[in-house]
């Protein structure tokens, strides 16, 4: 007994070893033939550690507030200048890494999942259903994005929470069409003709044998929306919409100016605004990259 | 071509009626009652007693069941009529005929002026693919596709403030009235969400124009002798850039989205300003009529820019 499952531990340690190989053999050619890509996804995980260590590494507390330094510009004490509060806008734009990515992060997978399953769903049952959800994606691709995630957020109240789910909702629509029209070309494939022959039932199918199928093209669709989930979050922030306050995020930080607008404080425009630009700059380039790398396809038709 | 028509204005009825549900479910549904969700927001020193909470609603009209409602509402706007604010005393038709015009314009410069540098850029950029200009040129395309548009808003003015002790002016004119005055509060934002934009448009441009060189026909002009000149000017552009003004019609979408960011940047006194300032009273007759109107237009410009599209070009019709 104590034998089988010391071999078994041995092969689970060997698969594992295989498979991390793997990755990073992945990982590897990816970033010989796109360099930029992977510099890029290098940055974007640098960003989000700074996010996950930000107690450690931030000079002060976000939320610590200075009555003596109010409104400050860059000096050495605040390297990034302060707020009306006098809070240090340095701390405060690594903390609101933290919000931003997990609103984009956490939005993302709520769209990309659901666009996956209604995606997939409407594609290979097809008939009453899929006209239903047809004609009910025409309705929500009817809004202009940031209105729409505006009009939810007026429904349910601000809160970190009602973010997510207002982004996540704009988000759905797109991911469902694409998703569909994946289906509906594999739909057609012998595999899945093969599949159905043997007696699979249209659940298994769609798991087992459709799904595997879109996970290329959803992973692109998931570097590009990371990037315009930071956008609206940054938007609605902004717009006084988003993250309440006084927690930081990268929009609300931004937001700050226009209490000021006589004397607009310049860095409260300028850092969180090149946080924001630089992480969606990030991401669009290593999506590029993903998607070369995934659909060699299309290389060479974009570039 | 006209069954066509007909088919698609036909389909635009449902979507626009829900639309309306959407709107009407967000605004009177999920909240419970509109005038309790306006009341417990910060309202300073005014206070509203339930007596009175009740007779604004019996005049509002919200003590009817919701279908009621609905209907009513409706039924109002097919008359034209889009109520009143809650908070001003003035028909929510004339905010609209006063500020429309500012956004409706500012939101055709930005659309002209992406054209003008898209265009251009992505049509140099591929023909002169892998130079440096290409390259510079992707660069900043990449770049302005990244950098969110009211940012460079809030650029701008805290720039003009601080070095020009300029800033855009806020109060309405129009160009028929006074066009400098009206250029100063229009241009600057239709630049800004021009430029975005117009990176997205050059990148297009320059991937459908390679697309197109790689066609039977344009090996066949240039097999037969054809100067590279009017070969790219005649075979190459004309099938290109007609899908690449279609596909700009799409993003209308994040223009009018983003055009609300950027009205409260740059102070532009257009409806988006109002929209922000509806929800932040929770007006919701206001937020109501002027979602449905930004939904509207962006529903009936794709709807004619696809029949033009079909009507240039008549492959589409019968797909």
């Amino acid at each position: 007994m104590r034998d089988t499952t010391g071999a078994q531990a041995v092969l689970t340690s060997a698969t594992a070893a295989v498979r991390a190989n793997r990755a990073f053999d992945v990982a590897r050619r990816f970033s010989v033939s796109n360099p930029i890509a992977a510099a890029a996804a290098a940055f974007i995980v640098i960003v989000a550690l700074a996010g996950v260590f930000a107690d450690l590494i931030t000079p002060y507390g976000p939320l610590e507030v200075d009555y003596d330094y109010i409104w400050d510009s860059p000096s050495p004490g605040h390297v990034f200048g302060t707020d009306a509060l006098g809070r240090d806008v340095l701390s405060r734009i690594i903390h609101g890494t933290r919000v931003s990515l997990r609103v984009a992060v956490i939005s993302v997978a709520i769209s990309k999942l659901v666009g996956l399953a209604w995606g997939v769903m409407s594609g290979y049952l097809g008939g009453r259903f899929d006209l239903v959800s047809q004609r009910f994606l025409d309705v929500l691709i009817s809004f202009p994005g940031v209105i729409l995630a505006m009009l939810l957020l007026v429904a349910l109240g601000t809160g970190m929470m009602t973010v997510i789910i207002a982004i996540a909702v704009t988000g759905i629509a797109g991911t469902t069409r694409v998703i569909r029209s994946v289906t509906l070309s594999v739909r057609e494939t012998v595999f899945v003709e093969a599949a159905r022959a043997l007696g699979a039932s249209p659940l298994r199918i769609m798991i087992r044998h459709v799904t595997p199928q879109t996970i290329a093209p959803l992973l692109v669709l998931v570097s590009a929306s990371l990037g315009s989930a930071i956008f609206a979050e940054a938007a609605l922030s902004f717009l006084g919409m988003g993250i309440p306050p006084p927690a930081p995020s990268w929009g609300n930080i931004l937001g700050g100016t226009l209490q000021q607008s006589f004397k607009p404080p310049w860095w409260l425009a300028l850092f969180p605004g090149m946080a924001i630009t630089f992480t969606i700059l990030a991401l669009n380039l290593f999506g590029d990259g993903l998607r070369d790398f995934l659909d060699p396809k299309l290389r060479g038709r974009l570039d | 071509m006209r069954q066509y028509t007909l088919r698609r204005l036909f389909l635009a009825v449902p979507t626009v009626l829900g639309v309306t549900l959407i709107i009407f479910i967000a605004m009177r549904v999920l909240p419970g009652d509109p005038v309790e969700a306006m009341f417990s927001g910060e309202l300073g020193t005014l206070t509203v007693t339930d007596e009175e909470k009740r007779t604004l609603k019996e005049s509002l009209g919200l003590h009817e069941p919701l279908a009621i409602q609905y209907l009513s509402w409706i039924r109002d706007i097919l008359k034209g009529d889009f109520g009143t604010s809650f908070w001003r005393p003035e028909p929510i038709r004339e905010v609209f005929e006063r500020r429309a015009p500012i956004t409706g314009q500012m939101a055709l410069l930005s659309i002209l002026f992406s054209w003008m540098i898209g265009l251009p850029v992505g049509i140099f950029s591929a023909v002169r693919r892998n130079s440096l200009m290409d390259y510079v040129s992707r660069f900043f395309v990449t770049l302005f596709m990244a950098i969110p548009s009211f940012l460079i808003g809030i650029m701008i003015v805290t720039v003009g403030v601080i070095f020009f002790t300029w800033r855009p002016p806020i109060t309405i004119e129009y160009f028929w009235n006074d066009p400098v005055h009206n250029l100063q509060i229009t241009v600057i934002p239709a630049i800004v969400l021009g430029l975005a934009l117009g990176a997205i448009l050059a990148r297009m441009t320059r991937a459908t124009v390679l697309e197109v060189f790689r066609e039977d026909y344009v090996r066949t002009s240039r097999a037969k002798g054809l100067r590279e000149q009017t070969v790219v000017w005649r075979h190459v552009l004309k099938n290109a850039l007609l899908p690449v003004i279609t596909v700009s019609g799409l993003h209308l979408a994040s223009l009018l989205g983003g055009s609300v960011a950027v009205e409260v940047a740059l102070g532009v006194p257009g409806l988006g300003r109002t929209l922000i300032q509806a929800m932040d009273e929770r007006d919701w007759m206001l937020i109501q009529n002027l979602v449905l109107l930004y939904a509207a237009v962006f529903i009936f410009v794709n709807l004619a820019i696809d029949l033009a599209y079909a009507w240039i070009d008549p492959r589409i019709r019968y797909e």
